[in-house]
């Protein structure tokens, strides 16, 4: 798929995040309008990785560490042909569902159990360490949520990392600047997020806009060509992007949207998504 | 004592056996190789070796990826660390995400006596057996450590070792150690009292039993390795023809082996049963040693609790 057509998909999966969330009656939904670009880019245009080879030792790895955005992450696996959007709607969080509220990896596509916030980085490296090991030329993703990146352990696996050369893992930060209780700086400040990651010794891609494709398809393509360090791109979202009624909004962290607000985040996401010509 | 080689040492000698033949074994340490005895390991295995140093979350999570992708994962540290700091990566990344990770506790329980409750791992047993899909095991001696990381390695399940710092007195022998995977080993078999033990409090409880013995009491000692899952059955069965059951461990008072036991056999076949363990507050200073003569954990200490508990039936 084009790029242009992608960026017209991610609105299709936003309403089906917002259908499911509606139906499961919660849902991170803030992160998951975040992160959304990020996952269709990773998905549709860098990763080998789809039903057909989930099996192959040389297939990409992914663990989507901000496990609370799951909702997005179902709506992509679907796309992608792991699962069926219209079950995945019916059971979101329905009693004995399979689908929870975060990954999980009984479900196919998903690699790695997740939920608690700053386990995905080390796995990676576990995995990244494993290829090396095997000589592999597959490649190791994960993302991150801005708020996550306070949790201690994301910073042990920075140093291994770079203690490691880990040039096949690339780390993606969904910096839309916002958790639960309001902005990232007020409760723990991210701002030289950048100098951090490079005192550390990783290649570091600000991504200006990181809801843009484009602007994260070469930010990764750039990851692929850095050889000798893991590459964090610190990709600027925004919180609850597609909709006025969320976006920049911390209150929409978790929350379900009334059927008024269902109606113009609809109304909302189809205007964008049409104002993206083919 | 005779035997010098501690059961962590037995550990480093299988897997260096092993790794031999196996390219996908992988040792991982934080800063603890000397005093997880795998060095060796280290040296003669620098690729199939990963340092994460003093980091214990991350050892976890990186031994649950490099699982993930196929690798047999021993990740070895302090047992209290291992179990308390990393816990959470035990629970998610190994227990829950169903990794093949086997988490090593060294200096498990008071093996560092002298150095404070910071360094007790009196809390592993209780913390590790209550994560769903978590086995647990204290191995008793050199050679049944050698079996039961041998067993450990033909599996594909999360699994939690604890064993001690110091060698301990061997109970086997090279050509003569029993071992069933998940079953206990009848020690020695009695009418009047039982006695459960796990880790290396099985060789003083085995040593109380030669000493009740010479008094006319008769006892059933059951090395209960495998903490969890738990030999039921071994429990009823022995529990059912004697008139207290007796545990002892290296652990709390709460949540380990004298808990479990002691839930069994309410359910099963109630009688009275005496749990003999650490107490629940930091433990007295000294070596290993002193710290259990202080606690009565100890043959002299254990035969006298039996005899006790006997006298009130």
């Amino acid at each position: 798929m084009e790029l242009q057509e992608l960026s017209r998909l991610a609105y299709d999966l936003r309403k089906d995040v917002v259908d499911m969330i509606v139906a499961g009656n919660g849902g991170h939904i803030g992160g998951d309008m975040s992160v959304m670009e990020i996952l269709v880019t990773l998905y549709f245009k860098q990763m080998n990785i789809s039903p057909e080879n989930e099996n192959d030792p040389d297939r990409d790895l992914f663990v989507m560490s901000k496990g609370h955005s799951v909702e997005a992450y179902y709506a992509v696996l679907a796309k992608k042909g792991f699962m069926e959007i219209e079950e995945v709607k019916k059971q979101f969080s329905q009693f004995g569902s399979k689908y929870i509220g975060h990954p999980n990896n009984k479900l196919p596509g998903i690699e790695m159990n997740s939920g608690s916030l700053g386990h995905g980085l080390p796995v990676c490296v576990g995995m990244a360490l494993a290829s090396r090991m095997d000589k592999r030329e597959n490649r190791v993703y994960t993302v991150m949520g801005d708020g996550e990146l306070a949790e201690g352990s994301v910073w042990e696996a920075v140093m291994a990392g770079h203690q490691y050369h880990l040039d096949n893992l690339c780390a993606v930060v969904d910096r839309n600047r916002l958790q639960i209780s309001g902005n990232t700086e007020e409760i723990m400040g991210h701002d030289d997020l950048h100098e951090r990651f490079r005192s550390f010794g990783w290649h570091v891609i600000d991504v200006a806009d990181g809801n843009s494709i484009e602007q994260l398809c070469a930010a990764l393509d750039e990851a692929r060509r850095t050889k000798g360090c893991p590459t964090v791109l610190i990709a600027n979202t925004i919180k609850g992007k597609g909709s006025a009624v969320m976006e920049n909004k911390a209150s929409w962290h978790h929350h379900v949207p009334s059927q008024e607000e269902y109606e113009q985040m609809i109304k909302d996401f189809m205007e964008r998504k049409e104002a993206l010509a083919v | 004592m005779k035997n010098r080689i501690p059961n962590r040492k037995a550990i480093c000698d299988v897997l260096l056996e092993k790794a031999k033949e196996d390219k996908d074994i992988v040792v991982l340490c934080s800063d603890s190789r000397g005093s997880a005895s795998l060095a060796d390991f280290a040296e003669a295995y620098p690729e199939q070796f990963v340092e994460t140093g003093i980091a214990e979350q991350d050892l976890v999570s990186i031994a649950a990826g490099l699982a993930h992708c196929g690798k047999k994962a021993f990740a070895a540290s302090p047992a209290c660390f291992l179990s308390t700091r990393s816990y959470e990566q035990c629970k998610v990344d190994v227990a829950y995400s169903n990794t093949n990770v086997k988490l090593i506790g060294i200096s498990g329980g008071i093996s560092y006596g002298a150095l404070g409750m910071s360094h007790h791992s009196a809390q592993d047993i209780a913390a590790m057996s209550s994560v769903p899909n978590m086995r647990v095991y204290l191995p008793s001696d050199r050679f049944q450590t050698k079996k039961l990381v041998e067993e450990l390695l033909k599996d594909e399940k999360p699994a939690y070792i604890r064993v001690g710092r110091n060698p301990v007195e061997d109970i086997y022998q090279e050509e003569d150690c029993p071992f069933e995977m998940d079953r206990a080993t009848v020690l020695r078999e009695g009418t009047d009292a039982l006695l459960v033990a796990c880790g290396e409090m099985v060789r003083p409880a085995y040593e109380a039993a030669a000493i009740l013995e010479e008094e006319g009491i008769q006892t059933t000692v059951l090395d209960m390795y495998c903490v969890k899952p738990i030999d039921r059955e071994a429990i009823i069965h022995a529990a059912s023809s004697v008139k207290a059951v007796i545990t002892v461990e290296e652990h709390a008072p709460f949540g380990g082996l004298g808990s479990m036991v002691s839930q069994i056999v309410a359910a099963e076949c109630p009688r009275k049963v005496i749990n003999i363990a650490l107490p629940d507050a930091p433990v007295v200073t000294g070596t290993s040693q002193e710290v259990f003569d202080h606690y009565g954990m100890t043959a002299a200490g254990i035969a006298k609790a039996v005899k006790d508990v006997l006298s009130d039936e």
